[in-house]
């Protein structure tokens, strides 16, 4: 996939490097506490994952990291930048994408469309000639068509390039909804329960399409999932939230021996 | 260009090179890559496959060695065996849905050096089972996603292998002329391709073919069915088979045909709707998956639409296969005929992608009559073949307007065909293999004294010259008057009937013949939400006597089909009965790939045969079975014996007892 332009401004942190910082953030609803004073950080290249009991706050935190939730308390730092107020278009701008808990796409698109619709932040030319499809939006078009070909290709959705979204099984629909995130050429990628409601075939290849992921395209992976075997075979760090505090934070055989966490997941004797 | 005599076109390079020279603009292969057909011509294919060569001889690749071909159709794939070929080493194509024990049987049985691969799946399956495979030296791969960490001292690209070729050719004369003196020497009765049985029964074994002998074969089937440069053919079947090997590589490289390679294999329906294949092959289940599925979105469709449908359906079953076979069919029929072509069949081809199938066949196994027929009656113009491995795939073939579907034709050109006193198809054809690769006992067995190549399959010649088969040769028994007795044969008869899930025949050694049926639940069960039938279980349903006039209906029509074949006729179903169980492969009645294991279920309803033999009308069984959570229970029963109508054969023959 050499066709690849990473973005111009990817190049100055390197592998290993914190690339996004969480710092002591609090996010309050009227008066319940969703996270409290949570601080962790994530590094380039690595695969994160954010695991613990149901309302323990793991999509909160996402919602924080991409911009669609403020912290009341606390600071976001990405790529050396402290954050102040944020968009979530700025953060897709910024190199930050994202799926779903529940699958969120254009039911009644194509599987190629949903994924061109990763583009639009992409598309340079003016509105004026991709009303007409002429001259340079028809060049622009072949281009992205190509990068999104390449997608469909390394997702292996060829088979399904113009079936409607809203008629392909749960599985299906969830590799779509990751191919219009990698559209996007993000550099951080949040996935929501990416293997939620899969069989374990469909989940062994989405495993192998998150790990391929990394090593081709470079991208930085924060992932929430229930499946512990499949959090410890993929992430290289895991941090655990219960009841919207942090509660552990290391590599997956460290937290695995953590007693807060096998408290919190199996319950403590009182 | 070296070759210019027909005679001297014995190897496959060579035929390439012909290629070359004389169509070099026309289009050799397609493939469907992001979105896109790409195609290559065939000098562009012959430039590809020279430095192919030259880059495989830079790493040591010498006549005789053995080259692993395995991966999905791609045209990597396909010049790695014409490149292998060139040089006179030897393309070993393995399936790659195998799993790593059973290639590595393969790889090291056939003594592999180097291996071609599609992708890091079939890289990661040789790396784990490397330690037991010491030959093989060097992976070459077409795509690279995935790989980039691996450990490439022993691993690189094909497109890399292809640069260094290219470079060579630029750079090194003497390399070039080594090449060319490889190909130039290749001579007919060099070993071209050595193809794996699937090993259904047994170890498989690697059939060696010559290359003369392969262009012979193919060039026949060229011929017969007048096959051109103008054909297009989709390579979707698996590469390590007989089918693909033939139909695809060697006949494309005969007459000069494009092969296209789908985008995957789940895309290969519709890439042949888009490329608008003329040759086709399909196993029947195809077929029938194919037929399933337009039924099903016909019953959705608008009621005009469906009315329409079902009526030109009815007009296409009267007069299509007569209009197709060139018969006389009345001038009101035809005009009928042309208007469905319009309203129906044509847009119903296009829908299947066959608007452009000049000729198609199926093989592999029986084909249901109502569904051969289906495909014939709109206009398709499908035959069967047989054939196999051993023989480089054709035995019998029928031509055009020569078809039925109970038979798969006569001997194709160039093939003889005797049939021995057990009953058992032998065959002498021009691509008959060399011998079984490093089992020369196996070919031995195989072989007849004076040079015929047994089948294992048992079949006889219908008046018209057809060839019929029946059964395989060691399932065929024999009734007590000695008449013949092929179980399957019945099996299969009574299962084209939806009605009927599985049937059990018994008669080896006895007086006549009877038959277990096992009833379709959902066909049957259908059948009586709508009669307003009631019943409480499977078991319920089966013994109700209006279910037993249905299937009796069936066993009686099964018997006049068979008293209208002489070699059958003395083989009618006097008694059956309906088994009050489903058989099941978790009672160990039906094997894991769903076949029955007729001893085993003799034994196991041991009085329900007895009560099929003595006359008695019915009998009781208790059976023991296997639940689905593991636990047993045991269902007991009693079942009703029937008789069955019986007809007169329609010929006498000599082997009707009386």
């Amino acid at each position: 996939m050499n066709a690849m332009n990473h973005s111009e401004f990817r190049q100055d942190i390197a592998p290993g490097e914190t690339l996004l910082a969480v710092d002591n953030v609090t996010l309050r609803f009227g008066g319940v506490k969703a996270i409290t004073d949570v601080s962790f950080d994530i590094r380039k290249g690595e695969v994160r994952a954010i695991i613990g009991p149901n309302g323990a706050g793991k999509t909160s935190m996402l919602n924080v990291i991409n911009g669609f939730y403020h912290p009341q308390e606390g600071r976001i730092t990405y790529r050396g930048q402290t954050r102040t107020k944020m968009r979530p278009h700025v953060a897709a701008s910024q190199g930050i994408a994202r799926t779903f808990q529940n699958v969120a796409l254009f039911k009644g698109m194509t599987t190629l469309d949903n994924i061109m619709v990763g583009r639009t932040l992409k598309m340079r030319t003016p509105f004026f000639w991709h009303i007409f499809r002429q001259g340079p939006a028809m060049r622009e078009e072949i281009e992205h068509r190509k990068f999104v070909e390449e997608i469909i290709e390394f997702l292996e959705i060829e088979h399904i390039r113009k079936v409607p979204v809203g008629k392909l099984p749960y599985g299906l629909q969830k590799r779509v909804e990751l191919g219009r995130a990698l559209a996007m050429q993000p550099e951080l990628l949040l996935l929501d329960e990416p293997m939620a409601g899969m069989n374990l075939e469909e989940k062994e290849d989405m495993c192998r399409f998150i790990l391929d992921t990394k090593e081709q395209y470079g991208t930085t992976i924060a992932l929430i999932e229930h499946d512990m075997g499949v959090v410890m075979d993929l992430s290289d760090r895991v941090v655990v939230l219960e009841y919207g505090q942090k509660i552990a934070d290391g590599t997956p055989d460290e937290v695995k021996k953590n007693q807060k966490v096998i408290d919190a997941y199996l319950g403590v004797a009182h | 260009m070296t070759a210019n005599a027909t005679a001297e076109l014995d190897t496959f390079p060579k035929l390439l090179l012909r290629n070359e020279a004389v169509r070099p603009l026309r289009p050799a292969m397609r493939h469907k890559d992001l979105g896109i057909w790409r195609e290559w011509s065939w000098a562009d294919v012959a430039r590809q496959v020279r430095c192919y060569a030259l880059g495989l001889m830079a790493h040591g690749l010498q006549r005789g060695d053995k080259v692993a071909i395995i991966g999905t159709n791609r045209p990597k794939l396909y010049w790695s065996i014409m490149a292998a070929q060139s040089i006179g080493a030897i393309p070993v194509p393995v399936y790659s849905d195998a799993v790593a024990d059973e290639m590595a049987y393969v790889l090291d049985h056939a003594e592999i050096r180097f291996a071609c691969v599609q992708d890091q799946e079939q890289v990661d399956k040789i790396l784990g089972v490397a330690d037991r495979l010491p030959k093989i030296e060097i992976i070459f791969y077409d795509e690279p996603r995935g790989l980039r960490d691996y450990d490439h001292s022993r691993l690189q690209a094909i497109d890399e292998v292809i640069a260094q070729g290219a470079g060579i050719l630029m750079s090194d004369p003497a390399a070039v002329k080594r090449l060319d003196d490889a190909i130039a020497s290749g001579k007919g009765a060099d070993t071209s391709v050595i193809l794996y049985t699937s090993g259904t029964t047994g170890r498989s074994k690697g059939v060696m073919l010559s290359a003369g002998g392969c262009v012979k074969a193919a060039t026949d089937t060229v011929e017969f069915d007048r096959l051109t440069d103008r054909d297009n053919v989709i390579a979707y079947l698996p590469l390590a088979w007989v089918g693909d090997h033939y139909l695809n590589y060697a006949q494309a490289l005969v007459a000069g045909f494009t092969i296209n390679c789908p985008e995957s294999p789940e895309t290969a329906v519709e890439d042949r709707r888009e490329i608008g294949t003329t040759f086709a092959f399909a196993p029947p289940r195809v077929y029938e998956s194919m037929l399933t599925r337009i039924m099903i979105r016909m019953e959705d469709a608008g009621w005009l639409k469906r009315k329409m449908f079902h009526y030109y359906l009815g007009v296409a079953k009267k007069w299509g296969e007569k209009i197709l076979d060139g018969k006389p069919v009345p001038i009101g029929a035809r005009l009928n005929y042309a208007l469905g072509e319009v309203l129906v069949y044509g847009p119903l081809k296009n829908v299947l992608g066959m608007t452009t199938i000049r000729i198609a066949y199926t093989a592999g196994e029986a084909i249901g009559p109502e569904l051969f027929s289906f495909y014939r009656s709109i206009g398709l113009n499908l035959k069967q073949l047989y054939g196999q491995t051993e023989a480089f795939l054709y035995v019998t073939v029928q031509s055009d307007g020569g078809v039925r579907a109970d038979c798969v034709g006569p001997a194709t050109p160039n093939v003889e065909i005797r049939i021995d006193e057990n009953g058992e198809v032998l065959y002498k054809s021009p691509g008959q293999f060399i011998g079984y690769f490093k089992e020369p006992e196996k070919t031995a067995e195989t072989m007849t004294e004076d040079g015929y190549v047994r089948t294992g399959d048992a079949g006889f010649f219908e008046k018209d010259g057809q060839l019929r088969i029946i059964d395989r040769a060691k399932d065929v028994g024999k009734l007590r008057s000695g008449a013949l007795f092929a179980p399957k044969y019945l099996e299969n008869k009574l299962k084209f009937f939806p009605n009927i899930r599985e049937v059990v025949a018994f008669g080896q050694g006895e007086d006549f013949v009877t038959c277990f049926i096992n009833i379709d639940l959902t066909a049957v069960g259908n059948w009586a939400e709508r009669n307003n039938v009631s019943y409480g279980s499977y078991q319920e349903l089966a013994g109700h006597p209006q279910v037993y006039d249905i299937i009796a209906g069936h066993v009686a029509e099964v018997n006049r089909q068979l008293s209208e074949e002489p070699m059958m006729a003395h083989a009618q179903i006097r008694r059956f009965l309906v088994l009050h169980k489903e058989l099941d492969a978790d009672d160990g009645e039906l094997t894991r790939t769903q076949k029955v294991r007729r001893s085993f279920i003799a034994d196991r309803y041991a009085p329900l045969v007895t009560a099929l033999y003595d006359g008695s009308s019915e009998a009781d069984i208790s059976t023991e079975v296997t639940f689905e959570d593991g636990r047993k229970g045991v269902i007991s029963a009693r079942v009703r014996v029937v008789d069955a109508r019986i007809l007169p054969a329609s010929t006498p023959t000599p082997a009707r007892a009386a």
